[in-house]
């Protein structure tokens, strides 16, 4: 039994991250109707950005908050340079330039800061917490505590603030939203802005402690990409809820795979969530919480 | 006050919808604009809010003035910032968002006390609002939700509103309700263009009437003239009752012979 709770601690652990970056995911998505590709890019570099302030002596704390400030400029200049003169073009093509600034945003990562791993120092140690016999790691009682944060800073500035009533106005009718005055540019700036943060502290979650920071975390962001499938590509929470399964589920299969799965080797969890993701999609298309018009793209 | 000279719309780059439109709406009026499903009604709206890129659709002549500055080209929330609000034919309520968060959106251009205001003001002009302000609009029922779609418009407190087909698909009782309401908010200061279907309550309060027809102006006048016109009479007033399905085919008989008297 204790193994089976720290096993979905651990998933929690993981899933509150997928859940930060599928979240990105599914604001731009509402914002422009994009999926944007570039989203493991931004928490690549907001990483980055967070390591490289850590490195001048910086404490940890307040490099964190900077590096998401400075991701979020960052995602807001690289959407009205790159991709707001596509609006109203197909949208393919502004899917493809996301494909594209992927890679570029990989590159300048490595240009920058070359290809070894680099460490985000240690903030939490190794120190764990025992509650009964289940030993939880204080690196992850971090994690969850800043994505949940993260995540109910979200919720609330998208429930009762001006721009967060505006930005439902427009991901539910863009163009009865244009005529109150909402300004669909300015909505996208802020939801390149707020994704872009979210992913970087994703991105310093998955990259402090033992676990070390280098260019291929960017593909930590395909597997929160059935994560936001899952959930709903427009429904927010659903991008929480699918964030938290895919990590329960990959945590739980590399813990029991040699007594359940014994004959699909030991990396059987990395194709997982998008087993699910794919069983979930059969019973209901839209995702566990997606609105049926998502359909049109 | 509001005027059009000359308006040319084209959609896609191929499709002309309107054809050298011309109409005035002067300052503290209601002004009717007339015509059948297709004439370039909601078109027009479009191209005075600023919402024709959304569409495709650009204006390729002539010029809107709103008191003597020509708005045309500026964006949608521009346009809303000089004072200008329209309810979008078919409501257009946020369904999922609350009474309250739909007129907090209304008020997106203005600032803490402006919307204090013009909210209290809506609540005066909507008391049924005021019972539903937490229920989320998209339950509400359609006199409701034209209700929320015309006190999210007047949160931008317009110096003029356009309205498109207000009227449309709601219980007659219920149109009274909406016309009364048109009525007080004119009498309060807003300037108002009301496109409608329903010739007989838009004439019956408005002060001019214009009546276009495939993108073109055919008709204009007084409202009190256009009652009385032997045209107006026969093809919209005739036919505000009765069936839907066969005022449709009727309607379509009537539109055609009037296209070949009018000559449009
Ligand atoms: N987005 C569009 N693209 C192409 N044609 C359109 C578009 N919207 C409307 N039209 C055409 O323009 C004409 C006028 O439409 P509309 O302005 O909606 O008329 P009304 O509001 O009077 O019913 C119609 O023939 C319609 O088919
Ligand atoms: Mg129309």
């Amino acid at each position: 039994m204790s193994e089976f709770l720290e096993l979905s601690f651990a998933g929690i652990a993981l899933g509150s991250r997928y859940a930060l970056v599928a979240l990105g995911f599914v604001i731009i998505f509402r914002a422009t109707g994009v999926i944007n590709f570039a989203h493991g890019g931004l928490m690549l570099l907001g990483a980055y950005f967070a390591y490289a302030l850590i490195a001048t002596g910086m404490p940890f704390a307040l490099a964190v908050v900077l590096a998401m400030l400075g991701t979020a400029a960052f995602g807001a200049t690289v959407e009205r340079v790159a991709l707001r003169p596509l609006v109203g073009r197909p949208v393919y093509a502004a899917i493809m330039v996301t494909v594209g600034l992927l890679f570029i945003m990989e590159q300048l990562a490595t240009t920058i800061w070359g290809h070894n791993a680099l460490t985000l120092g240690d903030p939490w140690g190794l120190d764990t917490v025992t509650a009964g016999d289940v030993v939880m790691p204080v690196k992850d009682l971090w994690t969850i505590g800043l994505a949940a944060l993260a995540l109910a800073a979200f919720f609330v500035l998208l429930r009762y603030t001006r721009i967060g009533v505006a930005m439902r106005a427009t991901a539910a009718d863009p163009e009865a939203a244009l005529a109150q005055g909402i300004s669909a540019g300015r909505i996208t700036a802020v939801s390149w802005a707020i994704a872009a943060a979210l992913a970087t502290v994703a991105g310093v979650t998955f990259a402090a402690g033992p676990n070390a920071l280098s260019p291929g975390l960017s593909t930590v962001a395909l597997i929160a990409f059935p994560a936001m499938i899952l959930g709903g590509m427009d429904s927010p929470g659903g991008a929480v809820v699918g964030g938290l399964i895919i990590g329960l589920v990959q945590s739980l299969t590399a813990g029991y795979q040699e007594d359940v799965l014994p004959w699909a080797g030991e990396n059987v969890h990395h194709v997982m969530p998008f087993v699910v993701m794919i069983l979930i999609l059969l019973v209901r298309p839209y995702g566990l919480f997606g609105t049926r018009e998502v359909r049109r793209i | 006050m509001l005027a059009v000279h000359g308006l040319e719309v084209v959609y896609d780059d191929v499709v002309l919808v309107l054809r050298g439109v011309s109409l005035e709406v002067p300052t503290g009026a209601i002004v009717a604009l007339l015509g059948a499903n297709g004439a370039g009604k909601t078109t027009l709206l479009r191209a005075i809010t600023g919402l024709l890129d959304v569409h495709r659709g650009r204006i390729t002549k002539g010029e809107v003035l709103l008191d003597g500055d020509r708005i045309h080209g500026r964006d949608a929330p521009a346009i809303v910032r000089r004072g200008v609000a329209q309810v979008m034919e078919g409501r257009r309520v946020f369904a999922e968002m609350t009474v309250d968060e739909n007129l907090r959106a209304g008020g997106f251009t203005r600032n803490r006390m402006q919307n204090r205001e013009a909210y209290d003001r809506v609540m005066d002009l909507f008391p049924k609002l005021a019972e539903r302000r937490d229920s989320t609009a998209g339950y509400l029922s359609g006199g409701e939700q034209q209700m929320v779609a015309m006190g999210r418009a007047m949160m931008a407190s317009p110096k003029l509103l356009l309205l498109d087909e207000p009227s449309l698909g709601l219980a007659p009782r219920i149109v009274e309700q909406i016309r009364d309401i048109i009525v007080t908010l004119n009498e309060q200061g807003t300037t108002v263009l009301l496109v409608e279907q329903n010739a007989n309550m838009a004439l019956s309060i408005a002060t001019h009437g214009t009546v276009l027809e495939t993108g073109k102006v055919v008709k204009e006048g007084p409202a009190a003239d256009l009652l009385g016109d032997e045209d107006i009479q026969e093809f919209y007033l005739g036919i505000s009752g009765g069936d839907g399905a066969q005022r449709r085919s009727f309607r379509d008989v009537k539109s055609y012979r009037r296209r070949k008297r009018w000559g449009a």
